[in-house]
């Protein structure tokens, strides 16, 4: 292939790259008053990125370390969208907090390069390069508040924690290129179609782990609940989205394409890593008295969900995991947008027992919080309900049914946790009004909500087929 | 009218956006009128619903066994939006129709808080629960089933009694917990049948071994709901702390959903697992009528005794649902219509003098008689049509079942017969305790007797009790032709 058909294919990549180094000196120059307008050219760069990749070519290029499949294509647009309310929730939110810095745009932008490389690596080293490049901002953008010791504190966590996973992840790299002689997906897959040494499943065991810290399940999870709480709220909506459908999408690919001939082998493994998330997100969510750490919790047993969609290796997996993991980027980040809508007296408001007769002082972030809440319990008819029902189908589909079993009745344990944020804000009296809630969260919450329900009865006859269409890239039977 | 189903099943829910809207956009200092508007609302959509469904049931063909008013469009991913009644459904359609206006007039004074958001969730509720019984499609039944629960569970929790924040969590969380059994067992079902048609998968043969484990998976919803002894006990908080209303539509209509359930899907796709598993039901079933008929004989709060005689009279229900034959399951159905319509009269007789007096203790209570002649009256038709007297529709049901259940398993129709007796026992005694002796109590020495209002809300039930009592036929008609079909391909089905 060419040089400049190559670049076509990464054109959604170059543009962001582009642009922001463009913004970069252009709020070098102008300094803290250009924030604005990097915002917006950064978002411009963003919607422009996702219509690149949408409607570009498909194809391999730079012998087959990047590969534009529709299932990278699927993923793309999802980030980019994903990102774009990530700077517009950062965005308002940093201006209010007095802490307007043009470079938050910018990490988002990096970082979404990132994420974009992870969805479209056809082999290990761009698997590393473009983890490292998204983790990287991510670590900034969790110390962002430099002089809130929690946020530092999470940041750092984050890093050390993040380094050891790399470390993780390069290591087992090694000894796979050292048992195959490959670096490439496939040439991977022809060196272990049939079997594989003890060499190959111990580094693909360690690539698991480091990728399972990307994605924070458990047992790998421990900095997520940090992370959540010592963040600056939207930086947290931002990890918590974007970033885990690209290392799930990664996780999927890695997986499935090339080492598809030792499913038997990975399955069990990463079965297992999906049954101790969803318990421990389940159990562990029961007594946080912080939003944002439960909302951690919450994450860990989604994460463990679309692990399962992972580990049943068919394309209804793939399929169900393309679904859930975008219908539950919006479930989530309504849900910080409704949290970034709540202040009391200036104060944001981090507990849940502040949350208590919202209904009476604040409805309609009530209402739409109720919404989501049930939707991320997975209640009927709302979106949350049907990605777990993607997933559990494709499970049991697989033969997986006793783990899928137990993932429900996880469910069942967890939504008691979902059940309290209704309780306190329907039954509860209120204590004291709260702030009015800046347009933008309420917009952003509001959509999400309404996402949810009704919305997502039309858009999951748009997004069935796309996700299947984007998971037959794969080749999985 | 081709999409009559729909129409019945969302037009309470237009009538709860249309209560929305007029909430979110009055100012704050017209709420009274708004209030007044909506309960005039959700009144009149209740009661178009109910002439809607007299209708439905008056143009429904009852000599034709299979569903009539099928709509049918593909949806996605092979789900699609599948309605249609058949004998038995139509009827719990009518009866879910015919409860919710006398909710909304029961609860008309005695909600005082929020009343707009009462009314929608009762309107939404209503919906939810039409949409289980027309609901043809799996998982288009699961979202009606399941989707129940958030109104129930905000009805309970924002217009409860005092403990209600507890109960609304155990009703919320038994419940969840059988249904995502159910919900396992469905997806399992739609992956090896391909199709999620309720209709194709009761011709569908699933082999017995994977019968039985999708019969336990579909029995721990519907037990849950039922409830069955020993999962029963989220049924009595949840009935004390419910408001009135509440009370009604959870004896009256969402304990229905289980034996519906049994119904719908035990017995027509498991029928060798549902032959195995039926001396396992008759026995929780029999615990159930003698257990909890002794347990309510026990109870101080007159809501909770009538709970616990719910339980009791739901065993019989079980019973006859398994006793596979076209007696025991045409008893089954005839007392869940009447069970709906009596312990749905019962809370509301209940609700009279918890509104004069804002207490359920029995012993608080007592000589009512010369005070409020009527609603003694009423209450006494209510105790012994619980009681099973002949010519209320409590005796019906409880005969034939037992009938049915006889030819099946003898010693489970004897020991139950005995809880015929203890509900006599206890039924009795609470009539003696509230309503007969002096009138001790300087407190009742004022009460009113029942209002207009209260009237019209219990001339309907009277008379739907003593018509079923005296002309069970009302209901043998719709479901004679539709049971018999299921009698037949269920005996077919375990004899060969």
């Amino acid at each position: 292939m060419d040089l400049p058909s190559a670049l076509s294919l990464a054109l959604p990549e170059l543009i962001l790259a582009i642009g922001a180094m463009a913004v970069l000196v252009f709020g070098a120059f102008r300094g803290e008053r250009a924030s604005g307008a990097v915002a917006v050219l950064a978002g411009a760069a963003l919607v422009a990125a996702a219509f690149a990749a949408a409607l570009g070519p498909l194809g391999v290029a730079f012998n087959g370390a990047f590969v534009m499949d529709r299932m990278a294509a699927y993923s793309k647009v999802a980030i980019y969208v994903a990102s774009a309310f990530g700077i517009v929730l950062g965005h308002g939110w940093l201006g209010r907090v007095s802490n307007q810095k043009f470079e938050y745009s910018v990490l988002i932008l990096l970082a979404t390069i990132g994420m974009s490389m992870m969805v479209s690596s056809g082999d290990m080293i761009s698997l590393y390069v473009g983890v490292e490049l998204q983790s990287l901002a991510l670590y900034v953008m969790a110390a962002f508040q430099r002089d809130d010791a929690k946020a530092s504190e999470a940041g750092l966590k984050y890093f050390v924690l993040g380094a050891l996973s790399s470390g993780l992840m390069l290591y087992g790299i090694s000894l796979i290129y050292g048992f195959t002689g490959a670096m490439r997906f496939d040439a991977v897959a022809a060196a272990v179609s049939g079997e594989a040494g003890t060499g190959v499943i111990f580094g693909l065991v360690f690539l698991i782990c480091g990728l399972a810290f990307k994605v924070s399940a458990a047992p790998f999870h421990m900095w997520t609940p940090d992370v959540y709480e010592g963040g600056p709220t939207p930086a947290v909506a931002f990890i918590a989205a974007g970033p885990k459908l690209a290392a799930m999408v990664l996780f999927a690919r890695t997986l499935s394409q090339g080492f598809f001939g030792v499913h038997d082998q990975w399955a069990q493994v990463v079965m297992i890593i999906a049954a101790i998330s969803f318990v421990v997100g389940a159990f562990g969510g029961l007594m946080q008295r912080d939003i944002k750490r439960l909302l951690a919790y919450s994450s860990i047993a989604n994460m463990g969900y679309a692990l399962l969609a992972v580990a049943a290796g068919t394309q209804a997996g793939i399929q169900a995991l393309l679904v859930f993991l975008v219908l539950y980027m919006i479930d989530i980040t309504g849900f910080f947008a409704c949290l970034m809508a709540l202040s009391r007296d200036g104060r944001p408001v981090t507990t849940i027992a502040e949350l208590s007769g919202l209904r009476r002082v604040n409805p309609g972030v009530a209402l739409a919080l109720t919404v989501l809440s049930l939707s991320v319990l997975g209640m009927p008819p709302f979106s949350g309900f049907w990605g777990k029902y993607y997933v559990f189908k494709a499970a049991i589909g697989a033969g997986l049914w006793p783990i899928a079993v137990a993932g429900l009745v996880a469910s069942v344990v967890a939504a008691f946790y979902y059940l309290r944020i209704i309780k306190v804000m329907w039954f509860d009296a209120a204590p004291a009004p709260t702030d009015g809630a800046p347009a933008e969260t309420r917009l952003v919450a509001f959509a999400s909500a309404a996402f949810c329900f009704p919305l997502v009865l039309v858009a999951l006859a748009l997004l069935d087929p796309a996700a299947r269409n984007a998971a037959s890239a794969l080749g999985l039977g | 009218m081709p999409n009559i189903l729909s129409v019945i099943t969302f037009l309470p829910l237009v009538g709860a956006l249309v209560v929305l809207g007029l909430r979110l956009t009055s100012r704050p200092d017209d709420r009274p009128v708004v209030e007044r508007t909506s309960k005039w609302i959700a009144l009149w959509t209740t009661l178009a619903t109910f002439a809607l469904s007299i209708w439905l049931c008056v143009v429904f063909d009852r000599n034709a066994p299979g569903f009539q008013f099928v709509e049918r469009y593909e949806w996605f991913s092979g789900a699609q939006y599948y309605l249609g009644v058949d004998g038995v459904s139509v009827l719990f359609v009518l009866l879910t129709a015919f409860l919710l206006p006398l909710c909304i007039l029961a609860s008309w004074t005695s909600i005082k808080e929020r009343v707009i958001d009462y009314m929608i969730a009762f309107l939404v509720l209503e919906t939810l629960v039409i949409g289980v019984f027309t609901a043809l499609d799996l998982f288009l039944f699961y979202i009606f089933f399941e989707g129940g629960l958030v109104p129930m569970f905000l009805i309970i929790g924002i217009w409860g009694g005092k403990n209600r924040i507890y109960a609304a969590y155990k009703f919320f969380l038994y419940t969840l917990l059988g249904s995502v059994l159910m919900l396992a067992a469905m997806l399992y079902m739609a992956y090896t049948a391909g199709t999620t048609s309720i209709p194709e998968l009761m011709k569908f043969h699933f082999d017995p071994m994977t019968q039985q484990l999708l019969w336990i998976g579909f029995f721990a919803s519907f037990a849950v709901k039922m409830p069955m002894w020993p999962v029963h006990t989220w049924l009595p908080d949840a009935h004390v702390e419910a408001p009135t209303a509440g009370s009604v539509i959870l004896a009256g209509i969402l304990l229905k959903l289980g034996g519906y359930g049994f119904l719908r899907f035990n017995l027509p796709m498991f029928p060798q697992a549902s032959e195995l598993f039926a001396p396992f039901v008759f026995t929780l079933s029999v615990i159930a009528i003698v257990y909890t008929s002794l347990v309510a004989f026990r109870q101080t709060d007159i809501k909770k005794l009538i709970a616990y005689s719910s339980v009791a009279h739901m065993g019989f229900v079980t019973m006859g649902i398994f006793a596979g034959n076209a007696l025991g399951i045409q008893g089954a159905i005839f007392q869940m219509l009447s069970h709906g319509v009596i312990s749905g009269a019962l809370f509301l007789c209940v609700g009279v003098i918890y509104d004069r007096m804002h207490t359920r203790e029995i012993a608080f209570y007592g000589g009512l008689t010369s005070r409020m002649p009527i609603y003694a009256a009423t209450f006494l038709l209510f105790t012994m049509a619980n009681v099973g007297l002949p010519g209320t529709s409590g005796f019906i049901g409880e005969i034939t079942t037992m009938t049915g259940v006889y030819n099946v398993s003898t010693w489970a129709a004897i020991v139950s017969a005995s809880g015929v007796i203890f509900s006599a026992v206890y039924a009795l005694t609470l009539y003696r305790r509230v309503m007969f002796g002096e009138l001790t109590n300087p407190q009742l020495a004022n009460i009113s007797d029942m209002d207009w209002r209260e009237m019209a809300v219990f001339a309907p039930l009277v008379i739907g009790t003593l018509a079923l009592g005296v002309y069970p036929n009302f209901v043998f008609d719709f479901t004679t032709a539709s049971v018999d079909a299921l009698v037949a391909t269920y005996q077919a089905a375990i004899a060969g």
